[in-house]
């Protein structure tokens, strides 16, 4: 039972990366209808930046804060550059545009700092949390900024002005910009804060999995799973999904013979095609209507 | 239609492409066909390997333009098939002593068969979401062909190693050259059956099915039988260039078939232009010797150097090596008046 518990717990703490990533791609998937492929990419560049600003002698929490700043920046600066252009191109060509993106930010990341794994400091600390031996301190940093960041985007979409302009122009474009909402700037405001996301993800899960260009290969792979587990058009059910997918993982590791940790990716992945088949938009989504 | 429904205009996946636009003309094709039957007597035999990769790599980007281009499907899982195809050729001859030329249509059936079977679920996915269980497909396959109970046929981790078959009837050419030959061989037979089979009654059914769905439904088409169609076809010429594969490169391993070679495959078929089918050969150049290019600029900047080109060709010629083919044509017409 005892290992039951330990396993639901280390499966809740990942499942809260998961979810932030799957919210990064969610919150691109609503602004512009596609799946971002560099999203991995991007959050471990801020993750880079992160430990290149401690090395520098910059606090944690000041470095956080910075790299957030930056990834903002940095997610506008990618739409109005690359993808604006393309939003009118067909999908395949926007799919080759991030699958470029993801191969310029790994190259540069790895010429940059060199592919040697990395150590990365937490906040928290790695003692066991409130003493007991079911989770550590980290896991539990993990779960509680997660919930933290998930609080304030709620508030954000719920109770500004901005956050309302956003949702608006993600679910009617044409009918938002009658009523004078900048929707283009509302696209490059959801990719900043997108990025900002990711950074947060990335920085949490380095402590992990090591700091290294490759380090997000995985955890986006997840990510996807989670984000269409609870529905590419629902940051809730993104979110959702992303726990789900996390304790499901270790469950799957741990008690169904034969599957050990070789085969935790393709369980994640056989995931995301049966969610396909059977609820082709997610426990949380919208189905969507054709119109000839 | 309730108030939680979302109406969308969906964008097309890809942009139609005529019928009469997806090939050359005869005079074109031969001088293409004469350069490759010439190319190999003057040059050196690792050179002679890149070009018979260049076929190899050419079939797979072919195979999965008749999928993307043919029906609108797109997939960033056929580096799964090639993998089948490879393996399927180097257990039947190392561990069942078939002959090299012989396991080529097995594995091309072996994997018209997955293909044809992957094709049932991802009929009732489009766009994105397909290309995300495609994506899947091609991440799980490495870790699958690792299991320790493929181990005994597949070698695991450590993968097989094929022998190179040498020139039949005691022919005086290389190993190498004999290779590219039959790889020509086999290529053109399949170019050329591509081609038919897009101006056949069931091309036309899948250049309708990717121009309007339900519109084609409505004409009479079997929507399902001609997707999972493309797709086993698809799969079936990618297993034969995965076979090829196996036998030039005289080694399989679960590493040599990762999501890297699928998203190349891919490229290529952007490079190359959509829907075009001799642009599967220039697509392939790109792949194959735009890396090596890029790693001579610079050694660790080839991916970025990669994903510059790439942006390029999508912002200055979004419809790839087709565009440049058209550009061409149009100027020397203009010379001859």
């Amino acid at each position: 039972m005892e290992l039951f518990i330990n396993q639901v717990l280390a499966g809740i703490a990942t499942g809260a990366i998961y979810a932030c990533m799957a919210l990064a791609v969610v919150m691109i998937y609503q602004a512009i209808d596609h799946l971002n492929f560099a999203q991995g990419e991007m959050a471990m560049f801020s993750t880079f930046i992160a430990w290149q600003l401690m090395q520098w002698g910059v606090p944690y929490w000041w470095a956080f804060l910075l790299t957030l700043a930056f990834s903002f920046a940095g997610g506008i600066a990618i739409e109005r550059m690359l993808f604006k252009p393309l939003a009118k191109a067909p999908i395949l060509t926007n799919v080759a545009g991030f699958i470029a993106l993801f191969a310029i930010v790994n190259s540069v990341a790895g010429l940059t700092w060199d592919f040697t794994i990395k150590q990365f400091p937490t906040p928290f600390g790695s003692a066991p949390f409130l003493g007991s031996q079911l989770i550590s301190t980290h896991q539990a940093g993990m779960i509680g900024v997660t919930v933290g960041l998930l609080i304030l985007l709620y508030l954000f979409f719920q109770f500004t002005r901005i956050g309302l302009a956003m949702r608006a122009a993600a679910s009617l474009p044409e009918s938002a910009r009658l009523v004078g909402i900048n929707t283009s700037w509302m696209i490059a405001l959801g990719w900043g804060m997108a990025s900002a996301i990711g950074a947060i993800a990335g920085i949490l899960i380095a402590p992990v999995v090591f700091l290294e260009p490759n380090m997000m290969g995985g955890v986006l792979i997840y990510g996807f799973a989670a984000a269409v587990l609870g529905g590419l058009t629902s940051p809730l059910g993104a979110v959702v999904g992303g726990f789900l997918v996390g304790v499901f993982e270790n469950l799957a590791g741990t008690y169904i013979p034969g599957v050990g940790n070789e085969l935790k990716l393709p369980i994640a992945l056989a995931l995301i095609i049966t969610v396909l088949v059977l609820k082709p938009a997610g426990l949380f989504g919208r189905p969507i209507v054709k119109r000839v | 239609m309730s108030a939680v429904e979302e109406v969308t205009n969906e964008a097309s996946a890809v942009e139609a492409v005529p019928k009469r636009a997806m090939t050359l003309g005869y005079g074109t094709s031969l001088v293409v066909l004469g350069l490759l039957i010439i190319a190999p007597m003057f040059l050196k035999n690792f050179f002679v390997f890149q070009l018979t990769m260049l076929l190899i790599y050419a079939l797979a980007v072919l195979a999965l333009n008749i999928l993307t281009g043919g029906s609108g499907q797109f997939s960033l899982g056929q580096s799964a098939f090639y993998a089948v195809g490879a393996y399927t050729s180097a257990i039947l001859m190392e561990h069942m002593g078939v002959n090299y030329a012989l396991t080529l249509p097995i594995a091309g059936i072996i994997c018209f068969g997955f293909g044809f079977l992957f094709g049932q679920p991802a009929l009732r996915l489009s766009g994105i979401y397909l290309a995300l269980a495609t994506f899947a497909l091609a991440v799980a396959m490495p870790q699958l062909l690792k299991l320790g109970f493929f181990e005994h046929w597949t070698g695991g981790v450590q993968g097989l190693v094929v022998t190179k078959p040498d020139a039949p009837f005691g022919l005086p050419i290389s190993q190498d050259r004999w290779l590219y030959y039959f790889t020509l061989v086999v290529a053109i037979g399949i170019y050329i059956a591509s081609v038919n089979l897009l101006r056949s009654r069931s091309g036309r059914a899948f250049m309708a099915i990717r121009d309007n769905e339900i519109a084609a439904s409505a004409m009479g088409v079997d929507v399902a039988l001609y997707k999972t169609l493309a797709f086993g076809v698809s799969a079936g010429i990618t297993g034969v260039a995965g076979g090829l594969g196996a036998i030039a490169v005289q080694f399989v391993a679960p590493d040599g078939y990762t999501i890297t070679l699928a998203i190349s495959l891919f490229l290529g078929m952007v490079v190359g232009g959509v829907g075009w089918l001799p642009g599967s050969i220039v697509g392939s150049a790109f792949i194959i010797f735009v890396p090596n290019i890029a790693e001579s600029i610079s050694k660790g900047l080839s991916g970025a150097v990669f994903g510059v080109l790439l942006f390029l060709v999508i912002f200055l010629v979004p419809h790839g090596a087709r565009q440049v083919a058209i550009v061409a044509q149009q100027l020397i017409g203009k010379l001859k008046k």
